[in-house]
């Protein structure tokens, strides 16, 4: 079973396209992370770049400076345009690196989310407590990196004003999630506590359902889908870069839009 | 031995070979990207893209877009500063548009001045305002929030998302006529790299010597 999802791991991330989740994805690469294509790049060169580590470290260094970029540009009273609830996509898409029926199934009993890092009130929280919050609700446009986009609902407790009750340290670099399934992800505190950031625990109204990342998912319509992640279980703050499921293999950090 | 006139200045060699290489960076991974979730009812082969996987190819797009959008600025600056442009790509009259089509079409590719007929500087003044509406487009879709309302110009992402596209299917469609163009006159190549090339009569009467 593990192996087996080591392997899925490791397929490609045209999993995410819900239009061809069906597609079983012939092509693999090479290693993880790496990003040359050394047929092209040899078209490029001309020359047989069969060591291209030294491209690759020019890449990565490009990779940090748009994050700096991305950070730049980030303008946190600029919000994201919101839809009426006749525009929403039906059917929302699923979207992950395996399939629906894989997704993992949180049980409400017995759920607490963990609070760790640098936070003064620890207690976890159970869905009720989370439930009695301010509320917001948001219909915005969930752009995914692979290009496609859709239109959702989405409700729960802006993320900045969780984070300022809890006692989070707000000048503090990073705020990182871990999920039920094997993915973990992290955002910068300015995009956290931006107004449309949400700790989402509803789908159109209705409780968040298991496709869409019940018990909650962090709603963050300023960045991609992958940096919007489902099946939360814990939550930190920390000033030492925590990465992510995807950034580990290559995608940019920040991922924002 | 005979005359030999400047062609082309030295920053606009250094534009064009540096464009050349961050446009083939930006398409091949572009097409990588596209593949991952396609736009039309086709993908690209991935032999022919850059990048070996989405996040790969989306690293070589952004880094390649620094050298592009620079380059393509400092082209663009310099360009209107030094009067290159008005001097190369003006005056351009529907007239002489007419004339210079009908000729290209019965493949009369006179080559007797190194100056731009008609439709050569339409094909330049096209080429460079598409990369500038491809480069726009790409903010638009890049950041979709942070440049909204670059998108809303284009009927929002998924408008910005076709236009895109549509300015990498003119750019290629140019260079493929380009190359073709290069193939069939190849005295054109060499003065875009050293900048120099044979003095035609016409030229000489223009004081056009380097």
């Amino acid at each position: 079973m593990w192996r087996k999802i080591m392997l899925l791991k490791r397929k490609e991330p045209k999993l995410l396209l819900p239009r061809t989740t069906e597609v079983i994805s012939l092509e693999r690469r090479l290693f993880m992370g790496k990003a040359l294509s050394l047929g092209a790049l040899t078209m490029l060169t001309g020359c047989n770049v069969a060591d291209d580590g030294q491209a690759q470290k020019i890449l990565d260094v490009m990779s940090k400076w748009n994050d700096k970029a991305q950070a730049a540009l980030f303008n946190p009273n600029r919000m994201a345009l919101t839809y009426s609830e006749a525009e929403i996509t039906e059917p929302f898409p699923f979207n992950a690196y395996y399939s629906e029926d894989q997704a993992p199934e949180v049980k409400e009993e017995g759920y607490k989310l963990e609070l760790s890092g640098l936070i003064d009130k620890k207690d976890p929280w159970t869905l009720d407590k989370l439930r009695a919050l301010p509320q917001e609700s948001q219909i915005t446009r969930h752009i995914c990196v692979e290009g496609w986009s859709a239109i959702g609902k989405w409700g729960g407790v802006p993320l900045g004003n969780f984070l300022r009750m809890v006692g989070a340290d707000l000048t503090a670099k990073y705020v990182g999630f871990k999920c039920a399934d094997d993915y973990y992800q992290s955002i910068d505190m300015a995009s956290a506590l931006h107004p449309q950031t949400i700790i989402a625990l509803t789908w159109r109204d209705q409780v968040l359902p298991r496709k869409y990342g019940f018990p909650m998912k962090v709603r963050i319509p300023t960045k991609l889908g992958y940096k919007n992640p489902k099946y939360i279980t814990a939550m930190y703050v920390t000033n030492d870069y925590p990465g992510g499921y995807w950034e580990d293999q290559g995608y940019n950090w920040y991922g924002g839009s | 031995m005979a005359q030999k006139v400047l062609v082309h200045r030295l920053y606009v060699r250094i534009f064009h070979w540096l464009n050349a290489i961050a446009m083939f960076m930006m398409i091949t991974s572009g097409w990588r990207i596209y593949n991952a979730s396609p736009l039309f009812d086709f993908s690209f082969p991935d032999a022919i893209t850059l990048g070996d996987w989405l996040g790969g190819a989306l690293q070589w797009h952004f880094a390649a877009m620094w050298l592009f959008v620079i380059n393509l600025g400092v082209y663009i600056v310099l360009g209107l500063a030094t009067g290159h442009f008005r001097r190369k790509f003006l005056p351009l009259s529907p007239r002489a548009l007419v004339h210079d089509v009908n000729d290209a079409l019965h493949l009369k590719l006179a080559h007797d001045s190194h100056d731009y007929n008609a439709v050569q500087k339409l094909f330049y003044i096209g080429i460079t305002l598409v990369m500038i509406l491809t480069f726009i487009s790409g903010l638009a879709v890049w950041k979709s929030v942070q440049f909204q309302l670059i998108g809303h110009l284009f009927g929002g992402y998924e408008g910005a998302r076709l236009v895109h596209f549509a300015g990498m299917s003119l750019i290629c469609a140019f260079v493929v006529v380009h190359l073709a163009l290069v193939l069939l006159v190849p005295s054109t190549l060499l003065p875009m790299i050293t900048g120099k090339g044979k003095a035609f009569p016409k030229d000489v009467e223009k004081n056009h010597v380097a």
